[in-house]
């Protein structure tokens, strides 16, 4: 163990061969939170990165264990704040699964619509911090206008911006609001209207390609064997979305391509991202004016008891997969839980696509990867 | 060859440049396209959703009644103890004895705004207000005493 | 008609009436000195609010909208509330060169104020090397920076000021070239020639295409030099938080922030000066209705208009553009910019030996 002056020491001071070691966070523009890197560095080159962790940890899996199935799903929203309702989804889909709970088509297709609205959010901020990481500002803000579109959707009918908790076990807790599908159709348009904007401004500038291409590749190989999932697999050529392979709420109904590209790096991680956005307009096109009328909450008991087992669901959140992992005693609370967040992962790869690039790549590469410091560190 | 290689290189990186200008120099010249909100200036006509989640209030009529029978379902389905139900026993003019609320407690610096207490409550005696201008000087103004002073449980609620 | 020329002459005319020469010479010195301390403030607070409207109307916000109308005082607020700050020293830097390195920048930037002419005959030294002069204390400003970086005692920092030392050793060269291709055709080192021989056409109009790259070149190398983005590795703060100003604070890091802007202004009016004819107003052929039109206009109004247009490019590019990696950077430098400019300097030497010019 170490004691803390050693810390200091042990981070501060050269290293061998006149080596510079940095540490990076945990407070630090581009990590984005309360991530900690100790980056080894031979002049501008990485020698190595050591993530440390735990700066955030709130203990929620234990957490957990002390609520009951209904007031324990508003936990995960404060895991991955990005992906919060596909979170809240992954949670109640365990529940309904353990105790076969029949949920209403009418939510399970507001379920769907808000999850890829979750998503196309959570690609737009990314998008924004990614490019602020590799120094370009301005498309932040137009990507924000977009995400605020949503968050405003999302305030109407859910009731917050970000964590939600929209989602019970058994459906929905309220119906739609009215204007729903109104604002979701606009958003939609504008949308479309411009995605030019950040082709001009980010994916066509030479200066960003240069900065992405080729730059943190990752292989297939490796992305399997670290347990990446989501767009930083696909960019890898890995097919790995759950919505397609294990496919939940109505995602078997809807016309979907999951986006995959080969060459693994930071560019094609990027090209997964913006190519998912118009993807999830697909399926809220399809589904929008298809919500069917009905209850929006199925019949529940008051109390709610999984029975006894262990229990595993697995959803895809706009970073990869989320799975949730409960062994029950029968009781009204989880007797253990575990959630398998997909971030952890991802992160695991920095070192391994970073060593040999300079300082500059580490932004590129991090930047890809859409770390949520809270999903990694629960 | 290799010049002309270079050459596009060049090209092709100058107009890639030069796009990005056109769309930060078209927002630049059309002020019309800026989007923030004027906040402490406009809170006359700001508009909140309706449903916002800001706190937890309970509404009161215009006889200073309430619906709340003091059941205690919102402090069980709480997932941090922000609610304290405190019930005292009224008697009623027959002179029989009931149950009541004698203060519901609400600590909103605890409240993760989650909803469940509306959803869980039977009589609809709360909902969700969207003030979100919450901040005091003082953390012990946050914990809230929700039904107001002589304020009784309407006629005609179990 | 409003000419700065005129009280210039006045001044000097009444200070040698009063007193010996020399003596005439060190108040003229004083008051040059004021007036280059008051206008370095000036054009601090005017440059960064600008920065800061240009950015937040390029980004679909507002800007600074509290501090006084529309904003125009928040730089004001922001310098006094930096005065009062605390400067903090690191406990293991070198505290004198640490102290040193925000004076060193600046002073830098009041040098090269010298031989800029500001409007007609409104020049503090019109030295017969004016452009060797600006090219080679220019290059002094990266001693300030290295010394920032090595001082602080911090990596970041080191980092950072070592990147710039790249960085501006290279760019100088292409903006050296770039500077060459007008001295060529003017054949003179001396501003107020080069100025005056635009009388009849910008060079820019009149130097065919090599001046238009020589132009391009020019700006973007000094982008570089001035350490701006997309140019801005020696601060990248995504990268390396605020690069060699990181442990700077207070008065110390207001300085280098002035010194920034200060710099971009002055590498701006020297571009003014080589490429669109400084002060000398817009004059198309001879349509001589037109020519005196523009001659109304107050030679230091043109002067500066053209510069704030530079200016206002710089900061274009900067809330456009991703930050480019070291290698990248200099990869631009040796392979591209380098090679075009020395290409180009050839072709403007052979226009201006055959006298193609206008
Ligand atoms: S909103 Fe949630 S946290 Fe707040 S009082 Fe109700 S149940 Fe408790
Ligand atoms: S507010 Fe509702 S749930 Fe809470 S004690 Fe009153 S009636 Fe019961």
């Amino acid at each position: 163990m170490y004691n803390q002056t050693e810390i200091i020491k042990d981070t501060s001071e050269l290293g061998a061969d006149g080596e510079l070691v940095i540490n990076m966070g945990p407070q630090h523009p581009a990590t984005h939170g309360v991530l900690h890197l100790v980056v080894t560095l031979n002049g501008e080159t990485i020698k190595k990165i050591e993530p440390h962790l735990g700066y955030i940890h709130r203990s929620i899996e234990k957490m957990c264990e002390s609520l009951t199935y209904r007031q324990f799903i508003y936990v995960t929203s404060r895991m991955d704040y990005l992906s919060s309702h596909i979170n809240n989804l992954g949670c109640a889909l365990l529940i309904e699964k353990g105790m076969q709970i029949e949920v209403p088509d009418r939510a399970k297709y507001i379920r769907v619509i808000l999850s890829e609205l979750t998503r196309i959010a959570s690609h737009e901020l990314w998008l924004g911090a990614m490019a602020m990481d590799l120094g370009a500002f301005t498309p932040f803000f137009y990507a924000f206008r977009e995400r605020e579109m949503i968050t405003d959707i999302m305030e109407d009918t859910c009731g917050a911006r970000l964590t939600m908790n929209y989602i019970v076990p058994g459906g929905l807790m309220y119906d739609l609001h009215p204007d729903f599908q109104k604002k979701v159709k606009a958003f939609i348009t504008q949308f479309k209207s411009k995605v030019t904007e950040y082709e001009d401004l980010v994916t066509n500038n030479i200066i960003f390609q240069s900065r992405t291409k080729g730059v943190g590749i990752l292989s297939a190989e490796d992305a399997i064997s670290y347990g990446c999932t989501g767009p930083v697999a696909r960019a890898s050529g890995v097919s790995c979305d759950i919505r397609k392979i294990y496919p939940y709420e109505v995602y078997d109904k809807v016309e979907f391509d999951e986006v995959l590209e080969t060459a693994g790096d930071s560019f094609a991680r990027y090209m997964v991202r913006v190519k998912e956005m118009n993807q999830s307009i697909r399926i809220i096109e399809q589904l929008i004016d298809n919500i069917p009328e009905g209850d929006f909450v199925g019949k529940t008991k008051n109390v709610l008891k999984l029975p006894k087992g262990e229990f595993y669901t697995r959803v895809e959140t706009a970073r990869g997969e989320f799975g949730v992992y409960v062994v029950s005693e029968g009781g009204t609370t989880p007797h253990r839980i575990k959630f398998r967040s997909p971030g952890f992962s991802n992160l695991s790869v920095l070192n391994h696509i970073s060593v040999g690039s300079m300082i500059g790549d580490l932004m590129a590469s991090m930047g890809t990867l859409d770390l949520v410091i809270p999903d990694i560190d629960r | 060859m290799f010049l002309k290689e270079y050459i596009t290189d060049v090209v092709t990186g100058v107009i890639s440049l030069l796009k990005g200008m056109r769309k930060t120099g078209y927002y630049f010249t059309h002020p019309k396209e800026i989007i923030t909100e004027q906040y402490p200036d406009n809170r006359a006509t700001l508009l909140m959703s309706d449903r916002f989640k800001g706190e937890v209030v309970m509404p009161h009529d215009a006889n200073n009644e309430h619906t709340c029978t003091g059941c205690t379902a919102c402090e069980l389905a709480c997932p941090n103890g922000t609610i304290k139900v405190v019930t005292k026993f009224e008697t009623s003019p027959e002179g029989k004895k009931k149950k009541a609320i004698d203060a519901l407690v609400y600590r909103l610096e605890l409240c993760t705004m989650c909803n469940l207490c509306i959803v869980a409550c039977p009589s609809d005696a709360i909902k969700m207000a969207p003030n979100f201008e919450h901040s005091v000087f003082d953390r012990t103004k946050l914990t809230k005493v929700l039904n107001q002073p002589g304020s009784k449980i309407r006629k005609g609620i179990e | 008609m409003f000419s700065l020329e005129g009280i210039t002459t006045n001044v000097q005319d009444w200070l040698l009436m009063k007193f010996n020469p020399t003596m005439a010479l060190a108040i003229e010195c004083v008051i040059v000195i004021l007036l280059s301390i008051s206008l370095f403030a000036l054009l601090g607070l005017v440059l960064v609010l600008m920065e800061r409207k240009v950015a937040a109307h390029i980004q679909i916000r507002l800007g600074p909208n509290r501090v006084g109308p529309g904003g125009m005082f928040q730089t004001v607020a922001d310098t006094l509330k930096l005065i009062m700050k605390e400067g903090l020293v690191p406990d293991k830097a070198d505290k004198f060169l640490f102290n040193l390195a925000p004076f060193v920048v600046m002073m830098v930037g009041m040098l090269l104020l010298a031989p800029i002419a500001f409007a007609k005959n409104f020049q503090i030294w019109d030295i017969s090397i004016g452009v060797l002069y600006i090219s080679s204390v220019s290059s002094l400003s990266v001693i300030g920076i290295l010394m920032a970086g090595w001082a602080s005692n911090n990596k970041y920092s080191l980092i950072g000021a070592m990147r710039s030392g790249a960085q501006i050793v290279s760019y100088e060269l292409s903006a050296g070239f770039a500077v060459l291709t007008i001295v060529v055709l003017t054949g003179s080192l001396q501003i107020s020639e080069i100025v005056n021989a635009q009388q009849n056409g910008w060079w820019i109009f009149k130097g065919h295409i090599p001046a238009v790259i020589a132009f391009v070149l020019y700006i973007i190398a000094v982008t570089a030099e001035t350490n701006r983005a997309p140019f801005d590795l020696a601060e990248a703060e995504s990268e390396l938080t605020a690069g060699f100003h990181t442990e700077y604070s207070g008065m110390r890091f207001a300085l280098f922030f002035l010194a920034e802007y200060i710099n971009i202004f002055i590498v701006c009016a020297i571009g003014a000066t080589l490429f669109f004819g400084g002060w000398m107003p817009l004059h198309i052929g001879n349509w001589e209705a037109f020519n005196h039109l523009m001659d109304y206009i107050p030679s230091s109004v043109w002067f500066m208009g053209k510069t704030f247009f530079l200016i206002f490019l710089i900061m274009w590019f900067r809330w456009t553009f991703p930050r480019l990696r070291v290698d990248q950077l200099l990869n631009l430098e040796w392979k591209y910019l380098l090679p075009i400019s020395l290409f180009n300097l050839l072709l403007v030497a052979v226009i201006a030996i055959l006298g193609w010019h206008f």
